[in-house]
């Protein structure tokens, strides 16, 4: 939990300002049988007060503008505040852009939070000018490269002004920094399957892409559900296409137990018996001992899983042995 | 059923491989798991003298829990907005340590909640704050935790079904308040709510689930909103939500159970909310929980799998009981963090889940006995009996107005 930072030296409290005493403080009214009280500091006490008169009287002016900014210092998760300080802002008819610089200011110190980043939307929304969107989002997700918040709003703002054109170069300068990065190996997914489309010439470029980085990191959860998610938009399926299952045993036989690397594999082994394309590598038997090698070996926390998967191949064996009959 | 806890040796051997390629993801991983080792490390010398570890320390458990139901410090001023979220956390942990608080100070927290409902329906943050969906949801729950007619009785769900319809866009979709965001929470948090109150309606959840489904993606979990990215909170909203609305059917169950397994790390045990993110013992919940809803569903081809959870029960126990009790009470994310209300109430809720599974088989649990919680109901999180009480006290007092939209 962060500190909600109100300990600066000089603050007049609103009950002690001249220009308030026309107001008369509201104190939360927790009732007669008060729980779950947090002992709040004086001015955040004071600050809301303040701020439950100028609600409950609907005063739209600018120093009820101000105020907001206040309270939402003292707690920027507030959504009544946000929302309140939205009705004033259209009431008013302020500056949206220097609302803009200051909902910017507040996502920096508190960038995970739902409340900042929705006001930051609307704001853009009304403005229709997502200008700004990209670099705001890429300052955030330098931070933080996996902050959900500002993948959230980059993907609107991308989705909604069209803004794919650079998009792809930005998710792999992120890859090169840290190729597990899943949010990233996310965006990708996003931008082809929103903007780039499932072109055959596509998805075999994004294998190509995605065996690329397997290659340096075998062990890479993330490239291995990005694999398994373009094969998908592969006509071939995910056990038609040359490329990917020759990398796979290549893989395999030079001794790489990756459990996402066997797990891919029983995938493929699934596919080929449902679709009746079974051969020597990919098969019910195959399958199977791969079950036992992840969980008696290389994947022993997923032990009930893959037995369970086990289980489902050994009723392939029994269904397809019915069929033959 | 008893469980072997896992050898230090054995987890030791899972470490993280970073093949050479070092990068933020790898070298954060690789810090966490070397001071959960250490913690293993040590709990094995220990339990070595002592058989009665791993131990849940349920007195500062609850000792917290009742204080904090009263009084907070002030660095809870951030969740100012959240306090109707604050008792149902509080409440449920206390019943799953069953250590309810007397029918008097349930009661006050009766008259606290009627003083966060907005005329609206809804409850808000606090009193005098606008309706939230998400404080609604906890707001009902805490009342179906204390399930006295008072208790019902408080709720106005002839508003609160106005209040559900005046968030719900034309898509199915729920914002969590009105000029709100919108994401799976709020249709989570409404199916969850009508559902408990008897105000369900099919034409207030016309497409939701179509809504909710186009949030699965490509990895097999859900995300918060369509295109984003697989995450164990969304999933868990996700799923739950299709559940309510009794359209699993649309799930690809295949897929999300092989995402679901993979977020159970495998030294530390626990699970991690995204594919190459931390663990956190929050987890054990928004994961865990998925898994007896998915036995539930799986189990409609295969009548064992009802008795039987896909992942590692004793490895999250481990977890949750070895990594996450803070001394004084209280539970974390990881170690070397900091004790919070949310995460003792989701840690508890997915130890309880460790334990019971789908609660139709027998119970797994990892230590002493007195280490057994309550059982939840996946769907809700709240105690299986409590949803029936007060969905069944909800049809038998129907709202004075009928849906007529």
């Amino acid at each position: 939990m962060s500190d909600c930072g109100d300990s600066d030296a000089g603050w007049i409290f609103y009950k002690d300002r001249p220009d308030w005493n026309d107001i008369k403080p509201v104190p939360e009214d927790d009732g007669i049988t008060p729980v779950v009280v947090i002992a709040h500091s004086e001015k955040f006490e004071d600050v809301y007060d303040y701020f439950r008169a100028i609600l409950q009287k609907d005063e739209k002016s600018q120093r009820a503008l101000e105020l907001t900014k206040d309270a939402v210092e003292l707690n920027s998760a507030n959504y009544t505040v946000w929302q309140y300080r939205r009705e004033l802002l259209k009431e008013l008819g302020t500056d949206l852009r220097s609302e803009l610089d200051y909902v910017e200011s507040v996502i920096k110190i508190s960038p995970k939070n739902y409340q900042v980043w929705h006001h930051r939307r609307v704001l853009v929304e009304w403005l229709q000018d997502p200008s700004q969107e990209l670099d705001l989002t890429a300052e955030a997700l330098l931070h933080d490269p996996k902050n959900y918040h500002a993948w959230q709003h980059r993907q609107w703002a991308i989705k909604s002004f069209r803004l794919y054109d650079k998009e792809i170069e930005f998710v792999d300068s992120l890859l090169s920094d840290d190729v597990r990065n899943n949010s990233a190996w996310n965006q990708r997914y996003f931008v082809h399957n929103n903007h780039t489309g499932w072109s055959d010439m596509n998805v075999q470029r994004e294998i190509c892409y995605t065996l690329e980085k397997i290659k340096f990191v075998k062990n890479n959860e993330s490239a291995w559900n990005y694999l398994r998610g373009i094969l998908l938009h592969d006509k071939r399926g995910i056990n038609g296409n040359g490329v990917v299952t020759a990398f796979c045993e290549e893989l395999y036989k030079n001794r790489c137990r990756s459990p996402f690397l066997l797990a891919f594999i029983i995938d493929v082994c699934e596919e080929a018996i449902k679709k009746n394309e079974t051969n020597g590598f990919h098969n019910v038997e195959r399958a199977k001992e791969l079950c036992t090698a992840l969980a008696t070996k290389y994947d022993k926390i997923r032990e009930k899983y893959w037995m369970y998967l086990r289980d489902r191949f050994e009723m392939y064996v029994c269904v397809n042995g019915e069929n033959s009959q | 059923m008893t469980s072997v806890l896992r050898l230090f040796r054995d987890i030791a051997s899972e470490s993280y491989n970073d093949e050479g390629y070092a990068s933020n993801t790898s070298l954060e991983q690789i810090d966490v798991e070397a001071i959960v080792c250490n913690i293993y490390r040590r709990f094995e010398h220990k339990a070595a003298i002592d058989p009665s570890l791993p131990k849940l320390i349920r007195k500062a458990h609850c000792n917290v829990l009742k204080d904090w139901l009263m009084h907070l410090p002030g660095n809870y001023s951030c969740l100012d907005a959240s306090r109707p979220w604050l008792i149902y956390w509080i409440l449920h942990s206390l019943w799953l340590l069953k250590k309810l608080p007397d029918a008097e100070t349930l009661s006050k927290v009766v008259n606290f909640l009627k003083q966060c409902q907005h005329k609206d329906g809804g409850y808000g943050g606090g009193p005098m704050q606008h309706s939230h969906l998400g404080t609604t949801y906890a707001a009902v729950n805490a009342l179906s935790i204390i399930g006295t007619d008072e208790a019902y009785d408080s709720i106005d769900r002839s508003s609160l079904q106005t209040f559900l319809w005046t968030l719900r866009d034309v898509d199915g979709s729920f914002a969590l308040h009105n000029g709100g965001e919108q994401d799976i929470r709020g249709a989570y948090c409404a199916a969850s709510v009508a559902k408990i109150t008897n105000i369900y309606t099919e034409a207030l959840f016309d497409k939701t689930a179509e809504w909710v489904i186009s949030c699965q993606t490509y990895e097999g979990g859900f995300a918060g909103c369509p295109g984003m990215e697989a995450h164990g909170g969304y999933a868990f909203c996700g799923l739950a939500c299709l559940a309510l609305l009794d359209r699993t059917q649309l799930c690809d169950i295949d897929a999300l159970l092989r995402w679901s397994v993979n977020r159970q790390m495998r030294l530390e045990g626990g699970f991690q909310g995204r594919t190459n993110k931390l663990v956190d013992g929050c987890y054990s919940f928004w994961q865990g929980g998925i898994f007896p809803i998915i036995s539930a569903i799986l189990a409609k081809d295969n009548k064992e799998l009802i008795e039987t959870v896909l992942f590692n029960q004793g490895a999250l126990q481990e977890y949750i009981i070895v990594c996450c009790q803070s001394p004084e009470g209280g539970l974390i994310d990881k170690p070397g963090k900091p004790r919070d209300i949310y995460h003792t109430c989701y840690t508890l809720s997915g130890l309880s889940v460790a334990q019971h599974g789908t609660g139709t088989g027998e119970s797994l649990v990892i230590g002493a006995s007195e280490t057994e919680l309550n059982r939840v109901h996946p769907l809700h999180n709240i105690a299986p009996h409590m949803v029936y009480n007060a969905v069944h006290y909800f049809i038998r007092h129907p709202p004075p107005v009928k849906d007529d939209n």
